[in-house]
């Protein structure tokens, strides 16, 4: 079942960039592609909980700010150890310049 | 400087102090406009493709000099000099390229990583997974598989490593260990399964490798082969042990904040080229993934905020040895790093692991 919230302004997110989003007890990670293409994530590395925010996009890569794990962040694929275990992904859509992510059902 | 009490703690990873450290939104870093950072992480490589080109040429060159030279009293100076581009070069660059860090091209980074881990006679996999140990608990007793200086600190060793003795032994030790597929209680503790056979391999690899060198120089009767790849290690990283030492060594444990646990040291030109500018290692701890060649601006950038960076070696030494010969009394002494007046206090919190033994 889709629950779709707003994450944030499509303009929040720099081109080739992320920014943090949280809601609730949950933190994620929202990029806007060099194609101008939105994508989000858990916020968190899947090796330590190290935010993803603080770290460098490149093309369709994010680097974690601790150890250099690197993720495909479109499909969540490690890319790089120390990044071993696959990040969640999550759908998104763009309406009226406004980025929503749909984070599904709430247990 | 604080002084209090005498016991000897415990440094292994299995050990009463391998509980947890501290949680990476605990550790200090002074904060840095996003845009700034995304600036300095940047990464490009053409001041990479120049500095590890200009190392490589050196390498080269003075190996040609010490194969020119061999059997004459010139063959000395090209010997140290040999030495320290292969054996001090090698082993800041082999960090460096663990960090994958250095060029934007990632294979350049790999080939790179490959070649001065063997340079330094270092399993590849094991010291990146150390490493990464070491970057998430930086001198955490207990956590940290990197910590040089256990306290007490070895000044017999200190002295030994500057020929890379008691390092080397243990390197090799490893090596061999590694290459029948041997992994100690503490290398199963950071080295993750995915790796394991990887490391086996690189293992096997280094040691087929410099065990036909010194086949070589048996068959040749002659010293040369060892003293181009092999030797080198031992007498060429004295320089980067002289500067590595300044790294860490008798200030804090257990904080969470690496303007207390780490030093930043200004350097001639040439001591950072050899040493990737890992002098600026509060820096580095604070965000590793600045490339090296950035560090000298991230330093201006964070400089108010952290503890004044040391105007040369004799001076970090001047204060690191007499605390040194303090902790051989004292285990519990530690050089305490005085903040600006406009710096961000160190983070007021405590590892759970000591909280219970309180």
């Amino acid at each position: 079942m889709p629950h779709w919230i707003k994450a944030c302004d499509a303009d929040d997110v720099e081109n080739e960039d992320l920014i943090r989003f949280d809601h609730e007890d949950r933190t994620f990670a929202i990029y806007r592609s060099p194609e101008d293409e939105f994508y989000c994530t858990d916020g968190h590395c899947t090796h330590e909980e190290v935010h993803l925010s603080d770290g460098l996009v490149m093309d369709h890569v994010i680097e974690c700010p601790m150890h250099n794990g690197q993720f495909d962040y479109r499909t969540g694929e490690p890319k790089r150890s120390p990044a071993c275990i696959k990040l969640k992904t999550y759908p998104v859509k763009v309406e009226n310049e406004t980025v929503f992510i749909d984070i599904g059902d709430q247990a | 400087m604080t002084a209090t009490g005498a016991e000897k703690r415990d440094y292994s990873l299995t050990g009463p102090n391998s509980g947890p450290g501290f949680t990476p939104s605990e550790w200090y870093s002074t904060k840095l406009p996003r845009k700034r950072l995304k600036e300095l992480m940047k990464r490009s490589d053409r001041p990479s493709l120049i500095n590890y080109g200009l190392w490589l040429g050196a390498v080269l060159f003075s190996g040609a000099l010490l194969v020119l030279t061999w059997g004459t009293i010139w063959a000395i100076p090209a010997a140290v000099v040999y030495g320290v581009f292969y054996g001090s070069g090698a082993d800041s660059r082999w960090h460096e390229c663990g960090h994958g860090t250095v060029f934007k091209t990632q294979w350049l980074n790999n080939f790179f990583y490959q070649l001065a881990s063997f340079m330094s006679l270092r399993n590849p996999y094991l010291w990146r997974w150390s490493h990464t140990r070491h970057h998430t608990d930086t001198v955490i007793v207990g956590r940290d598989p990197e910590i040089a200086f256990p306290r007490p600190p070895s000044i017999g060793a200190w002295i030994l490593n500057l020929f890379y003795i008691p390092a080397l032994s243990k390197e090799l030790v490893k090596m061999v260990r590694l290459s029948f597929g041997m992994l100690t209680d503490e290398q199963r503790d950071y080295l993750i399964e995915a790796d394991r056979n990887k490391a086996f391999w690189a293992s096997r690899i280094q040691l087929a490798i410099l065990l036909s060198i010194v086949g070589l120089s048996v068959y040749l009767q002659n010293f040369l082969p060892v003293m181009l790849v092999g030797l080198p290690t031992f007498y060429g990283s004295w320089l980067h042990h002289i500067m590595a030492t300044t790294q860490h060594a008798g200030l804090a444990e257990d904080v969470p904040d690496h303007r207390m646990n780490s030093r930043t040291v200004y350097l001639n030109p040439f001591f950072r080229f050899i040493y990737s500018n890992m002098n600026y290692h509060v820096e580095h701890h604070m965000y590793p993934m600045v490339p090296f060649y950035a560090l000298p601006a991230l330093h201006e950038e964070i400089k108010n905020d952290c503890p004044p960076a040391y105007p040369s070696l004799l001076a970090a030494y001047k204060e690191m040895i007499p605390a040194i010969v303090k902790q051989q009394s004292d285990p519990n002494f530690y050089i305490r790093r005085p903040l600006p007046t406009s710096a961000e206090p160190t983070p007021d919190y405590q590892r759970p692991v000591l909280q219970a033994a309180e």
